[in-house]
């Protein structure tokens, strides 16, 4: 018999999974193999019945599309199974832990999906008259009282598309006050330790930017800050709790002396969910935040995506809101600003960066899920969340290193570097290690500030037993790369492929199929 | 609370391995006066499923939900019948709770499944590669502009007249900042309007312009062919970008690469997505092999594993803003994943034999039904050639109109009015859409109420 570290009897003694034979399929049972829907042999099955369309002459101008499109076709069964067969290929929440640090993988509500397919939420087209979504915009309003309520902010803008384009929203933001003052600063400060999006986004509307570098507890050198401040610079943006998982102590002091030198304070919110219900940024001098409704609010990832990343303003910053957004009138009902009545209405507004209102069905599923934790639920969210994270912060002390670990708690997650794994052995043998033990590993690599950092995030729809199994399955690993155990480099030896080679693809791409161009599957 | 598995005993025994006595002292780097005591008041509390539900289905009720009324709205979404068995799908916890692919090993099914929506992409659009999708087709719209800008290395744009006006005013949003050109202009009623504004588009073009950006069809529904315009485009070193904000047209029309077009982005909403009030969509990107490193966004690639099987994995991310930072081609991370795979699987239940009868029979019902609107007295058919969308001239004003079409229970189309609210002379352009989903009885209910409400 084989016993799992549990002591439970796993499976009789038999053959290893290595010698196991090969089959005729290439299947190993549960294991499905699932060809391209290009490599079928016709295209010419569907899996929709269209009526016919009646005779009528064309008014398509000669345009008619003669040539073959090259789309496959397959009938409701086998749609049914092709993509049941590859989803069964993926890691995912509903499967067990995904700690993957900064990205929130917390529990989705069921509820939260049920009601963004209400019809009269997801059958409502953008354009229609007002009068007849009032009750959707009735659900903008909610959740942005919610936000600006649970942020102590001024005003919020719920038309970006994700957290990225959340911040472009609020650099927009700042760009547009600056230009409204007459100045033309060009550059924008942004810690070592940001994400990547941060540079790319002040790059992106047209800013230069600089780094600011950290101390040695994990957080902006406030004086390093303070000494590059001037007239150049438009604002910085700080993560607040940072990607080091550590709350910025000084953030008041590091907004008065951006406010005292003429700049702007951009929040990346992105790990709101340590502070929810416990801190408002509003009162850390703020002046723009987005909120990923995709993290913190529990609407789904889906595989990458969709967002929805609304940004809470200050007062300062505000006036120039993007367009289109939600008013409500002294009547109970509401309407939306546009381009048409802007110049009366809302005459500082930088303009549209989307077309339509923004993530609708995002913000239904955002709304059910805070209407059900409450102001008191939240609270419990971040709670929860930080207690969780400190949990295996401190259930592997010495065993990983932890630079951050002395200086006290962390807030929603644990970071880690790759001191002390034998020569050889790095961040990411630990994580394919983790794929085998039934877990998505942690986001490795990130922060850039810590040398192969590992960085941690249950979030607070863990409960204590899960948390327990996965230290003690990263226990296991880590002391296997600690060891230099050759065997942890093949991991992983269970998931649906093995190691995949990355230099590879890029080196030459292929990125669509063509079937003259395509290695072919191994035997 | 139902979604919070800690009790109080394991929260206790934590804290205790932790060495701490309370949650609140986890928070103790908040500065003491930054740290709210209790519950923010003013708030409700948390809520039973069923008050939750109760709730939330009341605000829904509050919508004319499309399926409760003749509905012809487009103008950029599309209201498309959506197989059962693609909701179903994407509802699958191994998708929906997934996260973006970073580790290919347990990711394979959004991975190959990516794989498979950027060849039919490609397909679709006539191009030779596609990336994984963008957020919708305006910011798609603008993330071609600026790839453009950095293949050619120039910074004017020059925008028909018939582009989406949202997609128009988010590229001037954005221009106002990074000091691109815009050279824009509106669209007309004139029944030579099409006619003009490749005019335009072909005189104006000079070895300063990046690219030319053109929708087909556009936002009045018209058709054109682009191929001049791409030659002339290539002659003067610039890049042709065009815009599909209904996908579907591509089964009864030729694709924008097929005419020559360098880039091709769309909105992919109308294949698999639904209506949504506006979002989530999903943005379709599209170019030649050549600009494939001046691509924005997340690419999938094939390649094999250490045992040599067949797998797919992210790449060329040293594009992207994870790796170059401040250098990335876009400051894009999260995308439309889910929304993407919707497309997929959709267009999958289609095939060609599926869309391209699609397309015929929603075409079919846009002549049946422009023909019909036509006969109304003062009222005029402003395109020549149409996909499944048309502009009608109406005898007065088209807002009050569409709202009075809405009191009697009619989703009657889109006013030009509410699109361009500055253009007096564009005030009286009605725009319909007419997909499967419209019956001819639809539309005879809107031809009897809209000549009903001209003559009041
Ligand atoms: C710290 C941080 N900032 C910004 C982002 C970007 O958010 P999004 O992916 O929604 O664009 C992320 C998410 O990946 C993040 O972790």
């Amino acid at each position: 018999m084989s016993m799992n570290s549990e002591g439970r009897v796993t499976r009789p003694e038999t053959l290893a999974a290595a010698d196991a034979p090969a089959t005729f399929t290439g299947n190993r049972a549960l294991m499905l193999e699932e060809a391209l829907i290009f490599e079928r042999d016709d295209y010419a099955r569907t899996g929709v019945d269209i009526a016919e369309a009646p005779a009528t002459s064309s008014r398509l101008g000669g345009l008619e599309r003669h040539r073959a499109i090259g789309l496959p076709g397959l009938t409701e069964p086998e749609a049914v199974r092709h993509y049941t067969r590859l989803s069964r290929q993926n890691y995912a929440i509903d499967l067990g832990l995904f700690p993957l640090g900064s990205c929130t993988m917390k529990h989705n509500p069921r509820l939260n999906e049920k009601m963004a397919r209400l019809p009269g939420f997801a059958d409502i087209h953008p354009l229609a008259p007002v009068d007849t979504v009032q009750g959707a915009l009735a659900v903008i309003d909610e959740l942005a009282q919610w936000l600006v309520t649970l942020t102590g902010m001024h005003a919020v803008a719920m038309s970006p598309k994700a957290g990225a384009h959340g911040e472009l929203c609020g650099l927009l933001a700042i760009r547009a006050a600056h230009d409204a003052a007459g100045s033309d600063r060009s550059m924008i400060l942004v810690p070592e330790s940001a994400h990547g999006t941060n540079p790319a986004t002040a790059a992106f509307c047209g800013y230069k930017v600089e780094n600011i570098p950290a101390t040695a507890d994990g957080r902006v050198d406030l004086d390093a800050l303070t000494a590059r401040l001037g007239p150049d610079v438009a604002g910085v943006m700080i993560t607040n709790p940072n990607t080091c998982g550590l709350f910025e102590r000084d953030m008041k002091r590091i907004s008065d002396a951006v406010h005292a030198a003429g700049g702007y304070v951009y929040c990346d919110g992105a790990n709101f969910n340590a502070i929810v219900g416990r801190v408002r940024p509003g009162d850390l001098g703020i002046d723009a935040m987005h909120i990923n409704l995709h993290k913190t609010f529990s609407t789904p990832h889906g595989g990458g995506g969709p967002g929805s990343g609304p940004v809470v303003l200050s007062a300062a910053l505000a006036p120039y809101a993007p367009l289109p957004f939600v008013a409500k009138q002294p009547d109970g009902s509401f309407r939306l600003i546009e381009e048409e009545t802007a110049d009366q209405d809302h005459p500082g507004s930088f303009g549209r960066m989307s077309a339509f209102h923004g993530q609708m069905g995002m913000f239904t599923r955002a709304l059910t899920y805070i209407l059900s934790h409450g102001a008191d639920g939240l609270r419990q969210v971040a709670g929860d969340a930080v207690l969780n994270a400190n949990y295996v912060l401190r259930s592997l002390d010495g065993l990983l290193d932890a630079p951050f670990g002395p200086s006290g708690p962390c807030m929603h997650e644990a970071l880690f570097s790759d001191d002390g794994l034998a020569p050889g052995f790095t961040t990411l043998d630990i994580a394919k290690g983790l794929i085998d033990e039934g877990f998505h590993p942690m986001t490795m690599y990130f922060p850039l500030v810590v040398h192969g950092a590992m960085l941690i995030e249950p979030t607070e729809t863990e409960g204590k037993a899960a948390l327990d199994q996965f230290v003690g399955a990263l226990r296991s690993v880590a002391e296997r790369a600690k060891a230099g155990d050759e065997a942890l480099k093949a991991a992983p030896a269970f998931a649906p492929r093995r190691r995949l080679d990355e230099t590879a693809a890029a080196r030459k791409p292929v990125l669509v199929w063509k079937d003259e161009t395509l290695p072919q599957a191994a035997e | 609370m139902r979604y919070l598995p800690l009790t109080d005993t394991d929260r206790q025994a934590m804290l205790a391995t932790i060495g701490a006595s309370s949650i609140d002292d986890l928070f103790i780097d908040v500065p003491a006066e930054a740290r709210l005591p209790g519950p923010i008041a003013g708030l409700p509390a948390h809520a039973s499923e069923l008050a939750v539900e109760r709730h939330m289905t009341r605000l829904a009720r509050r919508n004319l939900s499309a399926g409760e009324a003749p509905f012809f709205l487009g103008c950029g979404a599309y209201r498309h019948h959506v197989p059962a068995s693609v909701d179903h799908l994407i509802q699958r916890g191994e998708f929906l709770t997934s996260y973006t692919p970073y580790q290919p090993e347990i990711a394979q099914g959004t991975l190959q499944a990516l794989f498979e929506f950027q060849t039919q992409v490609a397909r679709l659009f006539g191009c030779d590669v596609a990336n994984a999708s963008m957020y919708d087709g305006s910011t798609a719209c603008w993330e071609a502009i600026t790839m453009a800008r950095r293949v050619t290395k120039r910074g004017k744009a020059i925008l028909s007249a018939g582009l989406h006006p949202h997609y128009v005013s988010l590229a001037k949003t954005m221009a106002r900042f990074t000091g691109d050109l815009l050279d824009t202009a509106l669209p007309t009623l004139t029944p030579g309007a099409p006619g003009d504004d490749m005019a335009r588009l072909l005189a104006g073009i000079d070895a300063d312009t990046s690219c030319v950006v053109v929708q087909n069809p556009n936002i009045l529904g018209h058709v054109a062919d682009l191929s001049e315009l791409a030659a002339r485009c290539h002659d003067k070193g610039a890049l042709l970008i065009a815009v599909v904000t209904e996908p579907v047209a591509l089964g009864a029309i030729r694709s924008p690469g097929e005419m020559g077009a360098d880039i091709v982005v769309g909105e992919g909403q109308s294949i698999g997505v639904g209506l949504n009030f506006g979002g989530p969509y999903v943005g379709l990107f599209a170019c030649n092999e050549k600009h494939v490193r001046q691509m924005p966004g997340r690419l999938c690639g094939v390649t094999t594993d250490a045992d040599g099987q067949r797998g797919f994995v992210l790449t060329l991310s040293t594009r992207e803003q994870h790796i170059r930072r401040e250098k990335a081609t876009s400051n894009i991370c999260t995308n439309a994943g889910l929304c993407a795979l919707a497309f997929s699987i959709h267009l999958t239940l289609l095939g060609e034999t599926g869309l391209r009868n699609l397309a015929a029979l929603n075409h079919a019902g846009a002549v049946a039904a422009a023909e019909r609107l036509a006969t109304l007295p003062g009222v005029e058919l402003v395109n020549g050639a149409f996909f499944n969308e048309f502009t009608l001239k109406l005898p007065r004003e088209a807002r009050p109109v569409v709202r009075a079409l809405a009191d009697m229970g009619i989703l009657g189309g889109v006013s030009l009015g509410r699109l361009y609210p500055d253009a007096a002379d564009l005030a009286n352009g009605l725009v319909v859409a007419v997909t499967e989903t419209s019956t001819a009885e639809d539309v005879e209910a809107l031809a009897q109420a809209l000549e009903a409400e001209i003559a009041a």
